[in-house]
């Protein structure tokens, strides 16, 4: 006997002008119950979240709320029926403490001021309550992406949510942040909270989800209980065929040939200190370690976005300078960065304006030429499959995946020989990761050299034919062949002994 | 809507024009709308590549004060020398042009290098430019000398087949800047810049270098502007430019342009300019609302300019 649904779904659908994106989709978010929605990107989880949540309308259909039908006018009548929302994108008041936000809009008070002290202590007793140890005084600008989901999550924990709904909540966490959060999660459960969430990890589904609901192209495809259903099964739900060899074969010997780029001593300050490393040619170099190892910020000075210092860099077998991003660039080598939407992509512009944005000045020295624009956009759309309702939509209405591709296709304009990507597939689907991957290594075998940055685990393993381990802005480690295993990466991430309860993120 | 809405905005104002005076659409009148529009428009057209990289310049109004009295006082000096004729025209207007690229420089050095708000800055340079003029006229009004103005009078009044410098200064400054805008790698930076400064610096635009650029080329025309401008009165007192920033601020956003950057559109400006000087001209040819209301009625159209571009927005 299932426990009563509190929240519920009846043949929804939802059209943004002619296009409909959800196809009658019925789901039951019961009480005391975790149900997964999974999907790849653009499969219409964001929508049915946002539907559920009461920031959108659904076109037709029912919403019902303990049985009985509703519509939400607005996102606050849903919070007044218990229904809360975590956003991928954090909904915080950055320059307002912890505390603050939490109480923002429902401050407590004490005649006509506020009650400081017991929403201090009330703050305390949430933070407490998911193991976060920040100071309610903080001002929300200085916190990690890990804090800050924490302290949504706390948010909702004082809004005594009956429906949490949490959109990707573990993608910025760390290994034993999720594994805090999935603690309160079963503690939520047990409250009999329905909580609906979503992730691209499949093992955190399976961990923690009693139901797994699976959408591909807003048509819901599988639902069912979590413990009839496979990982595999999950992914190929999703992506409508197999997807087990997410992984291109590697060349059975790493390549060892001509030296396409050798890095001798380089340091950003504070960041990252006597980085030294070759790059062949053909080969994929993966860089792991935890976040704040200072991967990123090696490779960004290593490609002049930053301030930094080296003894020697050669591109090629010759010696070079580089100290701003165009001289990166005209020696071939290009840096994809981690953060699409902050740092990747004009999100209010439309595609073509993003795709030629690095490389503009081959469209023309003083003026541009739109024509070739158009053809290079054509061109790029093919070639990685990018799919976009229009060619003139603003890119920031595209789904993350097609948004990765382009951002790929964008650096693919500087035709560069060396291409150190970051977090190739943070937060997109499996298909698209497929691809993505059989892209990184076609270039390589076409004489590329490329780096990937990753705090996946099985995309640095799965990916790489040398593996540089970094810590503490060092290199711990260069692993190659049948060294590069879970266990060894996490051993030199961690420092080995180390006694850290710190997963490799 | 944000593509018609200024056109049928400024459509809707010549209806009304016409139909409240008869002459609203003869050619001297429109000539006389123009010429001065002319100034605030050489101005807005700079001030729209500044607004689009995301920055902004309030010390416009006071530069040109600053700039007319400097080039004043350098021809007055230079009058027993270089005596009445084209050499010292061409001194002055030197001037001028180049102390608007020094005070441009000067704000988008202070902005991009040293990394401090442009309303700050702008702000700052705003009382500094009014400050100085006042001291250079001693409180009062800086003159051209008698003769000078006389000879130098046709590059306000003067014109090529009946239409006037000023006019034809302005269209040329249009033609340029709209191609700059929506052609020219420049426009795009321009934009890329304002729409997020981090991923144009990632993709290799060099964000203080054209946000520089920007300021420099608006100092610039603020130049070219005080160049037509001077010869129209011979002189420059602490009262000169007053509110320009408004109004070259106000146009742009009138036309368009969204002010907090990523977006803009130097032809939207024209008509924003234009909608501006007819509603002063529709006020002084009738006597519905007094004149002395225009700044009012401007500081309305800005705001509801605003709140339309919002709305619009939010119709995605």
């Amino acid at each position: 006997m299932n426990p009563p649904s509190v929240l519920a779904l009846r043949q929804v659908t939802k059209s943004f002008g002619p296009v409909e994106v959800l196809h009658g989709v019925t789901l039951d978010l019961r009480a005391g119950a975790v149900l997964a929605l999974i999907g790849e990107n653009g499969a219409g989880k964001s929508t049915t979240m946002k539907i559920l949540a009461g920031i959108e309308a659904p076109s037709s259909g029912q919403i019902l709320l303990d049985g009985k039908e509703v519509s939400f006018g607005s996102l606050h009548d849903a919070e007044e029926a218990g229904i809360v929302m975590i956003h991928q994108e954090f909904n915080l008041a950055e320059q307002l403490t912890v505390e603050q936000n939490i109480f923002l809009g429902r401050e407590l008070r004490k005649g006509w001021l506020l009650d400081k002290a017991r929403m201090r202590r009330l703050t305390r007793e949430y933070l407490a309550r998911i193991d976060c140890h920040i100071d309610p005084d903080t001002p929300v600008a200085k916190l990690t992406n890990s804090d800050k989901q924490m302290v949504e999550i706390a948010k909702a924990l004082s809004r005594d949510a009956r429906v949490l709904v949490m959109d990707e909540p573990t993608a910025v966490l760390t290994g034993s942040e999720t594994r805090i959060l999935f603690e309160q999660v079963r503690a939520l459960r047990e409250q009999g909270t329905a909580i609906l969430f979503t992730s691209h990890k499949l093992g955190e589904v399976a961990e923690i989800a009693d139901t797994v609901t699976v959408l591909r192209d807003g048509t819901l495809v599988h639902d069912g209980p979590a413990r009839d259903i496979t990982e595999d099964e999950m992914a190929t739900a999703m992506v409508g065929r197999d997807v087990s060899d997410l992984f291109p074969d590697k060349p059975a010997q790493a390549p060892e040939g001509e030296v396409l780029l050798r890095v001798e001593g380089l340091s950003v300050p504070g960041r990252a200190q006597d980085i030294s490393f070759d790059l062949h040619r053909g080969e994929i170099l993966g860089i792991a370690g935890l976040i704040g190892s200072g991967r990123t910020e090696a490779m960004e000075g290593l490609c002049g976005l930053r301030a930094c210092s080296s003894t020697r860099i050669e591109i090629g077998g010759k010696p070079v300078s580089i100290t701003r991003p165009g001289d990166a660039l005209e020696r071939g080598l290009c840096y994809l960065t981690e953060d699409r939407k902050l740092r990747g992509l004009l999100l209010d512009k439309g595609m073509r304006e993003n795709l030629t944005l690095q490389a503009l000045h081959k469209y023309g020295r003083v003026l541009i030429d739109t024509a070739a624009e158009e053809r290079a956009l054509d061109r790029a759309i093919g070639e990685f499959d990018i799919r976009a309702g229009s060619r003139t939509i603003a890119v920031g209405n595209l789904s993350g995946g097609n948004q990765q591709k382009l951002l790929l296709a964008k650096v693919m304009q500087s035709e560069p020989v060396i291409l150190i990507v970051d977090e190739p597939t943070r937060g997109i689907d499996i298909g698209t990761k497929q691809q993505i991957y059989a892209f990184l290594r076609k270039l390589a075998a076409e004489g590329h050299g490329i780096v990937v940055i990753s705090s996946e685990m099985q995309e640095v393993i799965g990916l790489s034919d040398r593996v540089m381990v970094m810590r503490s802005g060092r290199i711990a480690k260069t692993l190659s062949g049948d060294e590069i295993t879970e266990d060894t990466i996490v051993r030199h991430a961690m420092g080995v002994g180390a006694g850290s309860t710190e997963r490799v993120a | 809507m944000s593509v018609l809405g200024p056109v049928i905005a400024l459509l809707v104002l010549i209806v009304v024009g016409t139909a409240l005076n008869s002459n609203f659409l003869s050619a001297a009148n429109i000539t006389n709308v123009l010429a001065r529009s002319a100034f605030i428009g050489i101005i807005a057209v700079g001030m729209t590549f500044v607004i689009t990289a995301g920055g902004l310049d309030l010390s416009v109004g006071s530069m040109a004060a600053f700039i007319a009295g400097l080039m004043i006082l350098v021809m007055n000096a230079a009058l027993p020398v270089l005596g009445i004729g084209i050499p010292i025209i061409l001194l002055g207007m030197a001037v001028a042009l180049l102390a608007g690229i020094a005070a441009g420089l000067l704000n988008g050095f202070l902005i991009t290098t040293l990394g401090i708000e442009a309303f700050i800055v702008t702000l700052g340079s705003m009382g500094i430019y009014r400050s100085l003029v006042t001291w250079l006229a001693d409180g009062g009004t800086l003159s051209l000398d008698f003769g000078l103005r006389t000879f130098y009078r046709p590059v306000y009044f003067g014109g090529l087949f009946g239409i006037s410098w000023p006019i034809i200064v302005f269209a040329l400054t249009v033609i340029v800047g709209e191609v700059m805008m929506s052609r020219a790698r420049f426009g795009r930076h321009c934009a890329a810049i304002g729409s997020n400064e981090s991923v144009a610096h990632y993709s290799n635009v060099n964000v203080n270098r054209t946000r520089l650029m920007t300021y420099a080329m608006l100092g610039m025309l603020v130049g070219v502007a005080t160049i037509m401008y001077v010869p129209r009165l011979g002189s420059a007192s602490a009262s000169t430019g007053v509110l320009w920033e408004l109004e070259a601020i106000a146009a742009v956003i009138i036309g368009g342009t969204i002010l907090k950057g990523g977006f803009g559109r130097v032809w939207g400006t024209v008509i924003g300019v234009l909608i501006l000087s007819m509603i002063d001209n529709i006020l002084n040819l009738t006597d519905l609302v007094s004149p002395y209301l225009n700044g009012a009625i401007q500081g309305v159209i800005i705001i509801l300019a605003v709140i339309l571009q919002r709305e619009a927005k939010a119709k995605g």
